[in-house]
């Protein structure tokens, strides 16, 4: 069999990260071909390559033998290349014959033919064994199952000859995902390719035909039995990493330490139920698990941006009122968002505000703000966290990742907090910064903070956590200090639920 | 250098850190135009050559200590107007609604009732009545948007229809001259031969100069309007915060009614026809983003004053009001042509 599609050394850098360094990709026709890799393997950045959203900074690219150029996407679309993404990217407003046609409506001299729109749609949904959707609905009002059945038949009315799916079981419940897979099996017969990616092996061995594992933005292994490969070769492959993190030590955690943060029974329908966790003063708890897993609801929840339905949060023995982000505050719990951008920073405004923001009552007597002892307190804490470039006048929008996130600290800092919740505090943060992010995270410990740290990569919560919590599905399916569990064993229970 | 070095300099010596700002500073001429001067540099620009224009076509009657007197008094309602939709359209709002909040402010504060109470004790019950509506009238628009979720846009228009027509229903559609003597001489009065009207103005502006970059209610003002999720996040009240927002719009129009009162001595349900849409359009050619996060009171009152000399250069030139508003129309446009380039240049 020849193969449908093939990438040949594929590199893709942004600025400060090699993100791909040599990917090699062969896709049969007609196959289910998953692809394996933790988070910041490259498998995203692979995908926007393929789907013509990024341009590769070197490799080949070759469909059916033939070098292509996928400049946009869509060129790509044109080659017979859709994606399904995890987050959909359906308009909800719209019906479903509406969105399965968008961008090639059928008309006639301009006007749209909504009748043969819906019939063919009709067809599509019937061929892929869902004629129970109805056409002329819109598609805000189907369930998340529907909605990609919506998505996969807007691919093929494309015609698609290749679809990526990114995670497509995340968001179902498992009488879903078997439907999905009766989707995926019809389509390989007809000849069209899958590239499935996901974290659960199960699934990978129920419908995977070959496995490509990715690691650090290069393929450590191609053409693998998905049904076959033993598990543990697969966890081999994907973990060690060639980039080494640099951990500071641990702290001595002294027996007598407060507890300071306490979690109790924390639940939120369809998200998590049962949380409970402490952090004693000075005491490091990760949060392990994958997206999806409920980490940073948890985490949003114990800081009151989410409201619990059941269970409560208590600092230094008060019971916080759920759903009030003020309470928290004031209580002295500090949030470093996942989404630093958009939930933390105010882009525009300097670094000294973005710092202060938080404190501004320090800073003010009768409601009029200091400035002068506003920039110097957070210059000082600016030059203590290395900002760079330094100046806190400028905007925070010119900083990078890495010193996005120490104003987000800072800020957090200079509010001498109690609890610190972290939430992916290195996304988007180059490697050399990752370090220092480490190291003062450290010491924050170190000076007796309780720190929460959810992270999507495992060793870098093994690293910093003394103690882990593994999050699957909303549950926590293993509490225990973080030096007697390893990455290949967090990776079998967040895959697998169990340590195998 | 250790920690504990740098530690001690930033703290002991602030002085130095300046030192270690300047070379981290780029593209200074950018910076320059983005500054507070820079960009008002372009208004005031503007204002010049307007002014130039004026004396150049119509220079004797234009370039008379009068002539400036009016204008300033012509911009003082609307620009006391656009000082409190500055605040909100910072704060990532807008308000419809001035201009039929100052028409009911204005109605309640000339009833016979209140007039009657002014003229037995003193004129503050008129004011105070004044600003009572335009407060009531900000909270009801605030709640409406922080608490019930109602966009501004809808929100405000609503406030727009029902204000107006209250006012309307109270006056019951007549004009309400006002017969209390002792406002109308203190506020149709002069202090150091400036009227009234221009230092409430002047006094307003410089008000919500200091509320907006001096104190943490401005502050957060900036952080609401640029960013809400971060600034919820931060632990700031941001709904609480917005219904401030909207009464201190409200107040503002309170303040603008007892202008226009005096102005004109009398109250009506007509007053403030329009407003809402020249506060906009001052606020906005002014330099704040509609979009919220970034406003300037400076700006504002230059908007005002453009806009305002502007109408006076076509009328001394009897030029018709329908041509004053195609200029105010291109004004707009060209203005925030002009700032999107900027803002381009420095992101870029």
């Amino acid at each position: 069999m020849t193969d449908l599609l093939n990438m040949m050394g594929i590199v893709k850098e942004f600025p400060g990260v090699r993100a791909l360094d040599g990917v090699d990709l062969d896709v049969r026709a007609g196959e289910v071909h998953c692809l394996l890799g933790q988070n910041g393997a490259g498998k995203s950045t692979l995908i926007r390559v393929l789907t013509g959203a990024h341009q590769p900074d070197a490799g080949m690219i070759r469909i059916n033998d033939e070098p292509v150029q996928l400049n946009s996407p869509t060129a790509a679309i044109q080659r017979g290349i859709a994606a399904i993404y995890q987050e959909l990217d359906l308009v909800p407003d719209l019906t479903v014959a509406e969105n399965i046609f968008l961008g090639h409506e059928p008309t006639r001299y301009g006007f749209s033919r909504t009748h043969e729109a819906n019939t063919k749609a009709r067809s599509i949904l019937q061929g892929l064994g869902h004629p129970e959707i109805p056409t002329n609905r819109s598609v805000g009002s189907l369930p998340a199952a529907g909605q990609q059945v919506v998505s996969m038949a807007r691919a093929l009315s494309r015609n698609a000859r290749l679809i990526v799916m990114d995670e497509p079981s995340a968001v179902l419940d498992p009488e879903e995902v078997s439907n999905l897979f009766r989707v995926i099996r019809g389509l390989t017969e007809s000849g069209v390719a899958v590239v499935y990616i996901s974290h659960r092996l199960e699934e990978i061995r129920e419908i995977g035909d070959r496995v490509t594992v990715l690691k650090d933005g290069a393929t450590v292994a191609t053409g693998l039995d998905a049904r076959e490969t033993p598990t543990k070769e697969l966890i081999q492959l994907m973990t060690g990493r060639s980039i080494e993190y640099v951990f500071p030590p641990r702290n001595e955690m002294p027996d007598a330490a407060p507890v300071v943060l306490d979690v109790v029974d924390l639940s939120r329908p369809g998200e998590f139920a049962g949380i409970g966790f402490e952090v004693r003063a000075g005491e490091i708890v990760g949060l392990a698990g994958l997206v999806g897993s409920g980490r940073s609801e948890v985490l949003e929840t114990v800081y009151g941006a989410r409201r619990a339905a059941t269970g409560f949060v208590r600092v230094d023995g008060a019971v916080l009122r759920p759903g009030r982000v003020q309470d928290a505050v004031k209580a002295g719990v500090g949030l470093a968002p996942e989404e630093r951008k958009s939930q933390a920073l105010l882009l525009d405004e300097a670094v000294f505000k973005n710092i202060t923001v938080s404190t501004l009552g320090r800073f003010a007597s009768s409601g009029f703000l200091n400035s002068r002892a506003e920039r110097e307190a957070a210059g000082k804490l600016a030059l203590e966290l290395d900002v760079r470039p330094p100046g806190v006048d400028q905007p925070v929008r010119n900083l990078s990742g890495g010193n996005q996130q120490k104003v987000v600290l800072a800020r957090w800092l200079l509010r001498d907090c109690r609890v610190l919740l972290l939430d992916e505090p290195t996304r988007g943060v180059d490697v050399g910064a990752r370090s220092e992010i480490y190291a003062l995270i450290r010491e924050l410990a170190s000076n007796g903070v309780a720190i929460v740290l959810v992270s999507s990569e495992v060793p870098e919560v093994l690293g910093l956590s003394d103690r882990v919590v593994v999050l699957r599905e909303g549950r926590a399916v293993h509490t225990g200090p973080a030096q007697e569990i390893d990455e290949h064993q967090v990776l079998d229970l967040v895959m697998e639920g169990s340590a195998g | 250098m250790s920690e504990a070095n740098r530690i001690e300099e930033g703290g002991t010596t602030p002085s130095k850190q300046d030192t270690v700002t300047q070379p981290a500073r780029p593209r200074s001429r950018t910076d320059l135009l983005r500054s507070g001067f820079g960009r008002n540099l372009g208004l005031v620009v503007a204002l010049v050559l307007l002014c130039i224009v004026g004396v150049a076509t119509a220079g004797d009657t234009f370039a008379t200590g009068a002539n400036v007197l009016t204008i300033l008094r012509l911009a003082a309602v609307i620009g006391v107007v656009s000082v409190g939709m500055t605040f909100v359209i910072t704060g990532g709002g807008i308000d419809l609604s001035v201009g039929a909040m100052v028409a009911l402010a204005s109605v309640w504060a000339t009833t016979l009732a209140t007039q009657q109470l002014a003229a037995d004790y003193h004129w503050i019950f008129m004011v105070s009545t004044a600003l009572a509506v335009g407060a009531a009238c900000g909270l009801v628009n605030g709640l409406l948007v922080a608490y019930g979720k109602i966009v501004p846009f809808v929100a405000t228009l609503a406030m727009l229809a029902s204000a107006r027509g209250l006012a309307e229903i109270i006056s019951d559609r007549k004009t309400q001259i006002i017969t209390v003597n002792s406002f109308e001489d203190f506020f149709g009065g002069s202090l150091i031969g400036v009227p009234v009207l221009i230092w409430i103005f002047l006094l307003v502006a410089a008000a919500g100069w200091v509320l907006l970059n001096r104190t943490t209610f401005g502050r957060r003002t900036f952080a609401v309007g640029g960013n809400a999720e971060a600034a919820r996040l931060a632990g700031i009240k941001v709904q609480r915060h917005t219904v401030a927002l909207y009464v201190l719009a409200g107040l503002c129009c309170g303040i603008a009614a007892v202008m226009l009162m005096a102005r004109t001595t009398t109250g009506s349900s007509t007053h403030g026809q329009l407003y809402e849409l020249d506060a906009i359009a001052a606020v906005v050619i002014g330099g704040t983003l509609l979009s919220g996060g970034r406003g300037t009171i400076v700006g504002t009152v230059f908007g005002v004053l453009i806009f305002t000399t502007l109408n006076n250069v076509f009328t001394l030139n009897n030029l018709s009001i329908s041509a004053q508003s195609v200029a105010k129309g291109a004004i707009i446009v060209v203005a925030v042509l002009l700032q999107q380039r900027l803002a381009r240049r420095s992101t870029s």
